[in-house]
């Protein structure tokens, strides 16, 4: 069979997002209708740079939600005579119901590079987002009090961010992401206290604003307790006896490290913020009411730093996946043979100047979903200051 | 200001040797050892084997001590074997062991030798660094200027098209690694598939001899994702600055545009971005490994992959300690340049 | 650069002009139909309240209004020639050699990282082409001439290592640099302290005679106005209401606003049983709601039904030979003689038993001589030095005094803020003053609490009006239940006087007034027994500042709490204190009941305050005393006496001020005062405010 001319691999590829095109456009078909009524999220709509940034965005999302049936062939499979072929070669010997072409080419181990950019972009929409989160916990958790309070716990707290700041990633994650490590238990270590902070947060949050209703907060504390206990004992050490969560070692390693280089960052931005929140009047009024410490840094002022946290939580995810690939190019990635974009560049990278196909579309895929990120996020920083 | 300094020396201090414990911490675990035994010794060694190998060398003793030896504070280890010849930390090949020094560490100038390169790391280490100072250098002399003049010009007149046009090429570059920007740059420019070949995508000649045609892409990747964020900043710094009422002052006084922008614009928007480019160098570092590994550079960053990829422990724990420095001393120029260049802090 | 052109005409003319503003939700008219005229040599006022469109109008004369803003209609003449005309090389030339303006907050209005000889030398050398030597010469004269002592040295500082009074002779300095012919004040003493802005005030009416500015004076303060200009301009809403020479104006007010703005502010001869003040009910129309007819229609007590909301009102004449005329279609209708309706009669409350004692009570800080690098020796700030005072139930206690005083300090130690370094605050009988707040218990937190001053901050952003007072309610151990409590913050509202609707409200949709008022329902939300009130009204429009006053001094009455008031407007203190006491540098210079405090005899300090204060009463006269010098710093307080840096007396006593700090004299009953003048002159003191003999 003839090989696809370059129109016609285009055709066929946006063929392929057929599911995605469908969700995005009824969602923004949906939140374009309602955009008065949706807050930020509404009045993002009104900036061209707010817009595209979400739409790239959520094709990238829709794209992971819907991967296996965008997707040609199987990302693992090797198919034999595909070695390095150019984009849009058929496939030979295409087994009955198969996908005959690959689309943009096979890899230097014959895999269809199509279907490995989209099940990528799996692995990085289910890492970046939680693992920003985690650390946006930690930094919140342990920045409030630093700016809230000041003295020896700021400056003992900071002496600590500085130090993890300072160490150059690279080489905290040539020395924490390796097999030698994780039969030690250092990451088990790590997680046992990162994962601790979001159980935490959620059980002072309620204590601090019902503890004058024992009932109420009872519940909210317990629930939280229960839930949150369940998660992290399956996720930090396995023990989850009803095995719903779990996390396999190699990516608990990975997680872990992304979280904890993270966190110091979120950690100075909260400390910041808090730092300028707490001179307001209305801090003081809640301290000549008497109320708990915890419940002025959680309910006076960590509302009133949402605009600046949503905008870096964005930026934050996009640097995740940024980190994430960096991680995958030195060969740190989940498993050698995952379709992380990361790896992928790095094996194509080899031969990139004659097969440029290998690592060029991972690498545009990447730049586009950090990129829908940073506009997405700027568009939100324009909204929330005119809000 | 003086005593601020030292102040600040002293946490530096401290800092480096926080981190460089923790290196040290993290490749002497056991099983990093056991890796290194095995390396060196047999890789059919079995447990107690390995167990005795490294008790012989000295790499069962207690953590702290062995810190203490390479920081060359505590006395090195020396070992007797069976067969008379004695060996130690400090005893390299081909000396005599009663000559050889007691301490041998950090304080007294031995970095170790390297496993990897076979030769003492100070040596590989100096020889590296200097290629990567070049690779900086001029890394800074491209970013630098241009970044600051993008979000100057930006953040100038914020909202118009300009400001638009310049902020979106911002996002864009902050958007793409340098791995990825550097795997376009080459299929663009020196890849037989577009065909432009303009550029060579190998910079290994440049290690003798910097042309443009080497060395240009690495300089220009690392220039690309590294500028966008200080535009950013700057331009975020300059506009806030262009809504100040002292601008006002200035415009109902008739001073003309370019002059507000030069005379009473630029000095207050700096300040924040002069303390965002010294803080960029520990990212900056992480650039330096990719871009190394990616264009055959081998300078520091390829040195310091090839270090952890064997766990060359030596070598590693020199590159720490050049990294964490490195790091210190920018974030303490930064904390100096920004209360020198503030008036209202230098002066009270 | 132009030459200067001489013009016998009005220096200014603005004709009908109507600015608007187009933003995303359309065209917003911000100013309409507005007509002024400033003559040569002379100072117009432009008086209203915040939003009716005054500093818009000054930014339209500059031509300055922004990326949203455009002139929609009428005219600005300078000099005969239509500023909305010119192009802007044109305009560049004008700006700062022909008109100048001077802004409200001078230390926002100077570049930080430039040195002042530079910024002033900036003027002369792009308007006139001088040399720089010639420039630092000029510099140099009208430093001098802004009355600044060791202009050298000035010359060569920054911005930020002048106080707050210098910075603004500096910026009236820049601004008269070119010697303009128009000069635009936009508030400038706003952010001033009162004895400072006297000074200030002396200045710009002196320069203004010697160069013959002539000056357009915006401001909210009447009484200011009645001290520097010859005309007056009074906007309401964007349209000027009433216009005319000063002294018609204030005696023979013709239309209902400016009638209503003058009742509302507290004179000398109002009094808070007898000659209330009475607040203008309602709020400013937004500037997209605005009413058919009258602007002021919907709050006006002579509004008439198909008269007033009919058509465009156009100004009437009242006295054209004088020049005074009124937006008002019942300008002849309206008996403006008529005695004020008969106030509704509180009955005068008698105070109760002590409530709160403070004894002897200091309050030392302890600073790194360099703040940020740190080291250095550690240097005492004497924030607070032995206050001793009592207050008693239903009573009002005026605390006054400048920045720098030490009465937010002291604020803070009655609310658990800081804690005393030596000294007693007894509070129902139990000692308080070491007990942070943190760990006193829910009755005596509920027992003190306290009004802040910014109404902008005083609210949490992110919670809804309801929800933040049901969380006082919570945390006071008020009400079982959740039903319970929603029904107590309801009748707090009501309270207020807030409709029931603002408890789902978030703050930003309340206007400032009505944000204080559920501040101060949250202060209440436990039935305390003393409030303390920091500046709760002077962050408040004038009108609305009755309102407030009323409302508190209503409250308490009713639940007989001790209110603890602190203020720097001695209007507003004469009218609602009981007693006074007044502080200067950490020290009880004054205290007696207000009627001893605001007559002879006075602490030099008190003289000083009392003449700064302006007035908007004709028929009063002051003396004036202007101080010299700015108030010290509480790191370096001066030896002996503290006021005795500026003290206008002190030559009077040998030099004990400069060696002895003055002990606590009794004069009458009650009447308190540290001051080493002796009891003759102190006897012999004039009055400073003499109201005229009311008939």
């Amino acid at each position: 069979m003839n090989a696809l001319t370059t129109w016609e691999i285009a055709l066929h590829i946006i063929i392929q997002f057929a599911p995605v095109w469908v969700a995005l456009g009824a969602t923004l078909a949906v939140s374009i209708y309602y955009k008065d009524r949706l807050g930020l999220y509404g009045h993002l709509f009104d900036s061209s740079v707010g817009t595209i940034g979400l739409i790239l965005v959520l094709f990238w999302v829709f794209t992971a939600i819907f991967a296996d049936a965008i997707v040609t062939h199987d990302a693992l499979a090797q198919i034999s005579g595909m070695k390095n072929k150019r984009p849009g070669t058929a496939v030979r010997m295409a087994a009955e119901g198969a996908y005959e072409f690959y689309l943009l080419g096979g890899d230097n181990l014959a895999r269809d590079i199509f279907s490995r950019m989209v099940m990528g972009s799996r692995a990085v929409l289910i890492i970046a987002p939680a693992a920003t989160a985690f650390a946006f916990m930690v930094g919140i958790t342990l920045g409030l009090p630093a700016g809230f309070r000041g003295g020896r716990l700021d400056t003992n707290l900071s002496f600590l961010a500085n130090l993890v700041l300072a160490f150059p990633v690279i080489l905290l994650f040539f020395l924490l992401v390796t097999p030698e490590i994780r039969s030690t238990g250092v990451p088990i270590y790590l997680a046992a206290v990162l994962f601790l902070f979001p159980v935490v947060f959620f059980v002072v949050l309620f204590q601090s604003r019902f503890y004058t209703q024992p009932m109420k907060r009872n519940i909210y504390v317990g629930v939280t307790l229960v839930l949150g206990l369940w998660a992290y004992s399956g996720l930090a050490f396995n023990a989850d006896p009803l095995n719903v969560f779990y996390m396999e070692p190699n990516l608990l390693n990975i997680f872990v490290s992304v979280v904890f280089v993270n966190s110091p960052t979120v950690y100075r931005i909260v400390r910041g913020l808090a730092m300028d929140i707490k001179t307001r009047d209305y801090v003081s009024a809640a301290q000549t009411r008497g109320e708990g410490s915890w419940y002025i840094m959680l309910w006076e002022i960590l509302p009133n730093a949402r605009g600046p946290l949503i905008v870096d939580f964005c930026l934050r995810i996009g640097y995740t996946t940024i980190l994430l690939g960096t991680l995958g190019f030195f060969g740190l990635g989940v498993s050698p043979e995952s379709p992380d974009w990361g790896m992928t560049i790095n094996e194509g990278r080899k031969l990139l100047s004659i097969y440029p196909h290998l690592a060029i579309p991972p690498a545009l895929a990447l730049m586009s979903l950090v990129l829908g990120l940073n506009l997405l996020a700027d568009g939100l920083r324009e909204q929330s200051l005119k809000d | 200001m003086w005593f601020f300094i030292l102040k600040r020396s002293g946490v530096m201090l401290l800092t480096a040797l926080c981190l460089t414990f923790v290196v040290f911490f993290l490749t002497n675990l056991y099983p990093n050892l056991e890796k290194l035994a095995k390396t060196q010794g047999n890789q059919r060694m079995s447990d107690a084997q390995v167990e005795q190998w490294l008790d012989d060398r000295g790499y069962t003793q207690p953590l702290l001590v062995r810190y203490g030896e390479w920081l060359g504070v505590v006395p090195s280890f020396r070992f007797t074997k069976e067969d008379g010849k004695t060996i130690g930390r400090c005893i390299k090949p081909a000396m005599d062991p009663v000559l050889a020094p007691n301490f041998c560490g950090v304080l007294q100038g031995d970095f170790g030798f390297s496993s990897v390169f076979k030769d003492n790391v100070s040596t590989i280490v100096g020889k590296r660094l200097g290629l990567t100072g070049w690779l900086m250098l001029f890394v800074m002399i491209v970013m630098v200027p241009m970044a600051l003049i993008i979000g100057v010009l930006a953040g100038m007149r914020e909202g118009s098209k300009l400001d638009r046009s310049l902020s979106t090429f911002s996002i864009t570059t902050t958007a793409t690694p340098e791995y990825v920007s550097g795997v376009l740059f080459i299929v663009i420019f020196a890849s037989s598939a577009v065909g432009l070949k303009w550029f060579k995508g190998s910079s290994a000649s440049a290690m003798t001899d910097i042309t443009f045609a080497n060395f240009t892409l690495p300089v220009m990747t690392m220039a690309f994702y590294g500028m966008g964020y200080i535009a950013r900043m700057t331009r975020a710094s300059m506009a806030e600055v262009m809504t100040a009422q002292y601008i006002r002052t200035a415009r109902l006084k008739g001073v003309s545009f370019p002059n507000i922008v030069m005379k009473h614009a630029l000095r207050n928007a700096l300040i924040a971005p002069f303390t965002v480019i010294m803080l960029q160098f520990p990212w900056l570092l992480t650039g330096v490994v990719i871009v190394e590994t990616l264009f055959n550079y081998k300078g520091f960053g390829w040195v310091l992959v090839q270090a952890a990829s064997n766990n060359d422990i030596e070598l590693l724990l020199s590159c720490s300690v050049v990294a964490v420095f490195v790091v210190l001393i920018t974030q303490l120029i930064s904390d100096i340049g920004y209360v020198f260049l503030n008036p209202r802090i230098r002066m009270s | 650069m132009m030459q200067k052109q001489d013009y016998d005409g009005p220096i200014l003319e603005i004709d009908n002009l109507s600015i608007s503003f187009f933003t995303r939700l359309g065209e917003i008219p911000a100013v309409m139909d507005f007509s002024c005229k400033v003559e040569k040599g002379k100072a117009v006022g432009l008086v209203g309240e915040s939003g009716c469109g005054k500093s818009t109008v000054a930014l339209g004369v500059m031509q300055d209004l922004g990326v949203n803003g455009k002139i929609v209609g009428g005219s600005i003449k300078f000099k005969g020639r239509d500023l909305n005309a010119m192009s802007d090389e044109e305009l560049r030339d004008i700006r700062g050699s022909e008109i100048a303006m001077i802004y409200q907050e001078p230390m926002a209005s100077l570049n930080p990282a430039m040195k002042i000889s530079k910024q002033l030398m900036e003027v002369p050398m792009i308007h006139q082409g001088v040399n720089q030597k010639e420039a630092y010469d000029l510099a140099l004269q009208v430093v001098t001439d802004v009355n600044l002592p060791d202009p050298e040295r000035i010359l060569s500082s920054y911005p930020h290592q002048l106080s707050g009074g210098q910075q603004q002779r500096i910026v009236i300095a820049m601004a008269l640099m070119s010697k303009p012919s128009l000069l635009i004040l936009d508030e400038p003493t706003t952010a001033l302290d009162v004895t400072v802005e006297a000074g200030i005030v002396a200045l710009v009416k002196e320069l203004g005679e010697k160069y013959g500015t002539s000056m357009l004076f915006i401001s909210h303060n009447l009484g200011l106005v009645l001290d520097t200009c010859d005309d007056i301009c009074v906007m309401y809403s964007g349209e000027a209401v009433e216009t005319g020479p000063i002294k018609e104006v204030f005696d023979k007010m013709r239309h209902p606003y400016t009638e209503a703005l003058f009742r509302s502010i507290p004179l000398p001869g109002a009094d808070k049983n007898a000659r209330p003040l009475i607040a203008i009910p309602g709020n400013f129309p937004l500037p997209h709601e605005r009413p058919n007819g009258c602007n002021f229609g919907p709050r006006c007590n002579y509004f008439a039904q198909g008269q007033c909301d009919k058509d465009v009102i156009d100004m009437a004449g009242v006295d054209v030979e004088h020049g005074h005329y009124s937006r008002c279609l019942k300008i002849e209708a309206i008996d403006w003689d008529a005695p004020l309706a008969a106030a509704v009669d509180t009955e005068v409350v008698e105070p109760g038993r002590t409530v709160l004692k403070v004894t002897n009570l200091r309050k030392y800080y302890e600073v790194a001589a360099n703040a940020l690098f740190g080291g250095g020796e550690k240097r005492v700030v004497k924030a607070n030095e032995t206050l001793s005072f009592e207050a008693r139930e239903s009573e009002t206690l005026a605390i006054v005094g400048e920045s720098g005083c030490g009465k937010s300090t002291l604020a803070k130690m009655l609310l658990g803020l800081e804690t005393a370094s030596d000294g007693t605050i007894t509070l129902n009988g139990h000692d308080i003053e070491s007990i942070g707040i943190q760990e006193r218990n829910v009755e005596t937190v509920s027992s003190i609490q306290m009004v802040f001053q910014n109404p902008f901050d005083t609210l949490n952003p992110s919670m809804t009006v309801g929800r933040q007072i049901v969380r006082a309610l919570e945390v006071f151990g008020i009400g079982v239940g959740d039903e319970d409590r929603e029904r107590r913050m309801l009748e707090l509202l009501d309270l207020v006087k807030l409709p029931r609707e603002f408890a789902k409200r978030k703050p930003r949709q309340l206007s400032g007034g009505q944000k204080q008022r559920v501040g101060i329902a949250r202060a209440f939300a436990g039935d305390a027994q003393v409030v303390v009130a920091d500046e709760p009204v002077s962050a408040l429009d004038v009108s609305v500042q009755a309102a407030v006053t009323d409302l508190l001094m209503e409250l308490q009455r009713k639940n007989k709490t001790t209110m603890l008031f602190i203020s720097h407007d001695l209007s507003i203190v004469r009218y609602i204190s009981d007693r006074v006491m007044v502080m200067y540098l950490g020290h009880v210079v004054e205290m007696g009941t207000t009627d001893q405090v605001f007559a002879p005899p006075y602490h030099p300090y008190t003289e000083a305050l009392l003449s700064a204060v302006p007035i908007a009463d004709t028929t009063v006269e002051r003396e004036h005393i202007v101080l010299q010098g700015d108030i010290p710093s509480a790191v370096n307080p001066p030896s002996g006496c503290p006021f005795q840096t500026r003290c206008q007396h002190k030559d009077k006593v040998g030099n004990k001020c400069e060696t002895e700090v003055p002990p606590l004299r009794l004069l009458a009953d009650g009447h308190e005062m540290k001051c080493h003048l002796s009891d003759e002159f102190l006897d012999a003191m004039p009055p400073v405010i003499k109201l005229a003999q009311v008939s």
